[in-house]
């Protein structure tokens, strides 16, 4: 059983500390337990499963919760592994810091819904694994602070756990594979999904057909989004973005462009789209405040994420910290399995007093499997990376900062006008990122503009021939035939 | 082809029960969030923001955003997208700051 300990002993530190319970968190959690560890899985939710697995309260009677998801077995077993492990779930434990150095952590936690308000609760362990997830990136465009413009994976989120959609007829845009993913669920879960708009296009996975053969899994994955999309009717329209939402208290419908290869809106290809909800998002940007915090070093991912480097054995750059999951580059539930188990054996034969990492068979293969899958999540990344062309639709009058209500405008301003020449300086002129979410929605569009529009350029494409299943194939063709569309400007 | 998300998973949940938005009654599943009873009930904007005075509701639907602020039970800047909703909760339209500051 998870046993609900709230506080252990002040004598006592737990041997390990795992911060989210996604994916990654639960596979470490458990497979650490499985290893004789004392462990202590501390998690905002209420519910283990992360972003991925987010599944209705058991009061909502879900018969086939698995009908949201394309891989429930693997997160039945996790869970089962969970209650059958001595492993001390704290759910509601909102961790706000962790202090403390190499074999003696404090991981400290606010408890509630939202965290607001009761409890403070403090943590020792002497190993941390971090597996923090990410969070969606978001790019304005004028209409993004409409209400009935929601987050493509906060649409998915609202629908997995509260059975909920924003509208009846629901445009999917932005950038990234979860696009597809969105729109397959929101379709069928009864919207009317009239258009998936993505600014990159499909082609250049099929220009990585040897890293897409070495993953059985993730093919599964496109095809059965692929199938689901066409069942439903849904349009995909590669290579455009939604430039603006219309209406004046809720989205009545969007504009939408065909965009050049640097994502500029091309003149003349504008088109209106009528709807009552769009779900938009440019794909995840690792979540590592925590462990930036803490001094881990980051890298810049091939599409312009910091994301936290890891050896190896899962370690970060502070010795006795180790990540898992999204915060290492962001690559999907299946990869967040593997380095969260991969992490939990490096952890235990660490705690043990070897200095070098397992060679076990099992974690030779975890090692291997990781490899794999990074690479194709690198491939994906790289595909779906935002080309510095889009403050192209971001006029001066568009906020940028939804908190404290900054438009692009002062923040050009800032830039140019000003010096500043990045998000910080940025920030202090303007007070954008300074509100309550602490720019982690606006932070990306800001970085790029103080980086006066000449923001992050994708890595040039390497010329393959296709050998990729049908749905990619044809995923793939669309994005090389697709026309421009009947072009009506609004 | 499922016509709802309840539909869908084949959900068979307990029964409703009622919380009200600014005095205006709304029903609510066990299990749902503030924040998913209103969008079931096609309310997408429950709070005006400082300066422009815009209509706001859920966007990133998880704790991220802090755009979906409500006043609940008379304690402000709460985030409808992570509170559960109970029986007889009274949501009030957030104008601006709410009150009390956010703590984390
Ligand atoms: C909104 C959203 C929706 C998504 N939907 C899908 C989808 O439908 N399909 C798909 O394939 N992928 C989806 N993803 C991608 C998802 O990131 C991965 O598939 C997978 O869930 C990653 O696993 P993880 O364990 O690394 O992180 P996550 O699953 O994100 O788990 C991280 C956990 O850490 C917790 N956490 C973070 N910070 C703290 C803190 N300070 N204190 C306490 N707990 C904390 C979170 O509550 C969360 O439970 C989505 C991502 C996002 C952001
Ligand atoms: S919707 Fe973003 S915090 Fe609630």
């Amino acid at each position: 059983m998870p046993s609900s300990a709230s506080e252990p002993p002040a004598s006592q530190p737990y041997d390990l500390a795992v911060i989210g319970a996604g994916p990654a968190g639960l596979a470490g959690a458990v497979t650490a337990a499985g290893l004789g560890l004392s462990v202590a899985l501390l998690d905002a939710s209420e519910h283990v499963g992360g972003q991925f697995y987010r599944h209705p309260a058991a009061t909502l009677g879900a018969v086939r919760p698995e009908a949201l998801h394309h891989d429930w077995a693997a997160f039945a077993g996790l869970r089962r592994g969970l209650e059958a492990s001595g492993v001390s779930h704290l759910a509601g434990h909102h961790v706000w810091s962790v202090t403390g150095q190499d074999g003696d952590w404090a991981v400290h936690a606010v408890t509630g819904s939202d965290g607001g308000q009761e409890r403070p609760v403090r943590v020792r362990a002497r190993a941390l694994l971090l597996a923090t997830g990410a969070s969606e990136r978001q790019l304005p465009f004028p209409g993004w602070t409409l209400p009935g413009v929601v987050g493509a994976g906060g649409a998915q989120a609202m629908l997995k756990s509260g059975l909920v959609l924003p509208g009846r007829r629901v445009v999917v845009a932005g950038s990234g594979p979860l696009l597809l993913a969105v729109a397959g669920s929101l379709a069928a879960a009864g919207a009317r999904v009239p258009a998936v708009v993505e600014a990159s296009g499909y082609l250049r996975y099929a220009r990585h057909p040897r890293v897409l053969a070495t993953n059985p899994y993730k093919l599964v994955e496109a095809v059965v989004h692929g199938g689901a999309l066409l069942r439903h009717r849904v349009r995909p329209l590669p290579r455009s973005a939604v430039v603006a939402a219309h209406g004046t208290d809720r989205v009545e419908a969007v504009t939408v462009a065909r965009l050049d290869r640097d994502w500029r809106p091309v003149p003349g290809s504008r088109r209106r789209i009528a709807c009552d909800a769009l779900a938009v998002g440019h794909g995840l940007a690792p979540q590592i405040d925590l462990a930036t915090a803490l001094g881990c070093a980051t890298r810049r991912t091939v599409d312009a994420t910091a994301a936290l480097v890891l050896g190896d054995g899962q370690e970060t750059t502070v010795s006795g910290v180790w990540s898992a999951g999204e915060t290492g580059g962001v690559g999907g539930s299946r990869l967040a399995i593997v380095e969260g188990e991969l992490a939990a054996l490096a952890i235990a034969s660490r705690l043990d007093g070897q200095t070098e990492l397992p060679q076990s068979r099992r974690a030779v293969r975890l090692r291997r499997g990781r490899d794999r899958m990074r690479a194709f999540a690198d491939a994906m990344a790289a595909a779906h990376a935002p080309a510095p062309g889009w403050t192209q639709w971001l006029p001066d009058d568009t906020d940028v900062c939804r908190c404290e209500e900054v438009t692009a405008g002062r923040v050009r301003e800032a830039v140019t006008d000003l010096g500043a020449g990045d998000a910080r300086t940025v920030k202090l002129l303007t007070r954008a990122g300074m509100g309550w979410c602490q720019g982690r929605m606006c932070g990306a569009a800001v970085a790029c503009l103080a980086a006066r529009g000449g923001g992050p350029v994708p890595p040039p494409a390497e010329r393959r021939p296709f050998a990729v299943p049908v749905t990619l194939g044809a995923l793939a063709g669309l994005d090389a035939d697709a026309a421009p569309g009947n072009p009506t400007d609004d | 082809m499922a016509r709802t998300p309840a539909e869908l998973v084949g959900a068979q949940p307990e029964p409703p029960f009622e919380i009200t938005l600014d005095g205006r009654p709304v029903p609510a599943l066990p299990g749902q969030t503030v924040a998913a009873a209103l969008w079931s009930a096609g309310i997408l904007a429950w709070r005006t923001t400082r300066v422009g005075g815009r209509p706001r509701g859920a966007f990133c639907g998880i704790g991220q955003c802090y755009d979906c602020l409500a006043t609940i039970n008379a304690v402000p800047n709460r985030r409808a997208c992570l509170v559960p909703a109970r029986p007889g909760d009274a949501i009030t339209t957030q104008e601006g700051h709410g009150r009390a500051e956010l703590s984390v």
